[in-house]
């Protein structure tokens, strides 16, 4: 009884977040400022990150909000400033066969929505699935995952370096 | 909940994202739009991490999110460069390679 009172809520939950991704979504690639963009580019990934919540992924959504939305919007921000000279719409931010991509995106769109009908249908979550704590997330991370580990940090230190070679003036 | 509202969601967000690449010429709104599709495939690993009840997607979702912000990282350095070589970061005017 109570536990699918808490689904409905749940469900509601998850309708009132992902309709305000999606429009999010939407307004980033069609509005005409890039600011705007970055900012409503903040709704989705904050949307996002109270998905994982709703996906009993604790640990990721806190990681998505640090890294995501306190880093690299900063670094959006930065981007956009520092290779702008005005703050205010742009009338040239598209193609000019920008059209061809309303046709690509509504093809991908119904072939996925359809290979996902069928493959799934109305397959249910498990409502008492064990939880996966950050202790265990740590265990993987630090024990079969360890090679792809030592490979991301290496990707982020060359990452790092070559963002100051790139962008250093000389 | 369904599991398909998940991976629908991450399918809606996931072609938001491509339409927006096809369609933007401003390099960092390319950049965004590649996030868009970097968060619809983390959504996907989730919701499969739960069905499956195993902790494989939540570690593959951080991975995910490091190598996404190594590519903003090095990305937006690349605008910069292109900023400061042809004071244009309009992806159509990149045309030096073209013979």
């Amino acid at each position: 009884m109570f536990a699918s009172e808490l689904l409905i809520a749940q469900n509601i939950g998850f309708f009132i977040i992902a309709a305000l991704m999606v429009v999010g979504a939407l307004r980033v690639v069609t509005t005409s400022n890039v600011v705007h963009a970055a900012l409503w580019l903040v709704v989705v990934l904050a949307g996002a990150a109270a998905q994982y919540v709703l996906l009993a992924a604790e640990f990721v959504a806190v990681t998505q909000v640090l890294v995501y939305i306190g880093a690299v919007m900063v670094l959006f921000l930065f981007g956009t400033m520092l290779t702008r000279a005005r703050i205010g719409a742009e009338s040239d931010l598209n193609n000019k066969n920008w059209f061809v991509g309303i046709p690509v995106a509504l093809t991908l769109l119904a072939a996925m929505l359809i290979a996902l009908r069928d493959g799934f249908g109305n397959e249910k979550l498990p409502a008492d699935a064990p939880l996966v704590s950050t202790q265990v997330l740590s265990d993987q991370i630090f024990g079969p995952y360890l090679l792809p580990f030592w490979a991301l940090s290496f990707v982020l230190l060359a990452a790092v370096i070559g963002a100051i070679v790139l962008a250093r003036r000389d | 909940m369904l599991l398909n509202e998940f991976l629908f969601l991450g399918a809606i967000l996931f072609c938001i994202g491509v339409y927006g690449v096809i369609v933007r010429k401003n390099a960092v709104l390319v950049l965004m739009s590649i996030e868009l599709i970097l968060n619809s495939v983390n959504i996907n690993l989730l919701a499969f991490s739960l069905r499956n009840g195993s902790a494989d997607g939540q570690t593959f979702a951080l991975y995910v999110i490091a190598v996404a912000a190594a590519e903003v990282g090095v990305g937006l350095a690349l605008v910069l460069l292109m900023y400061r070589n042809s004071r244009s970061i309009s992806l159509d005017e990149l045309s030096e390679m073209k013979g």
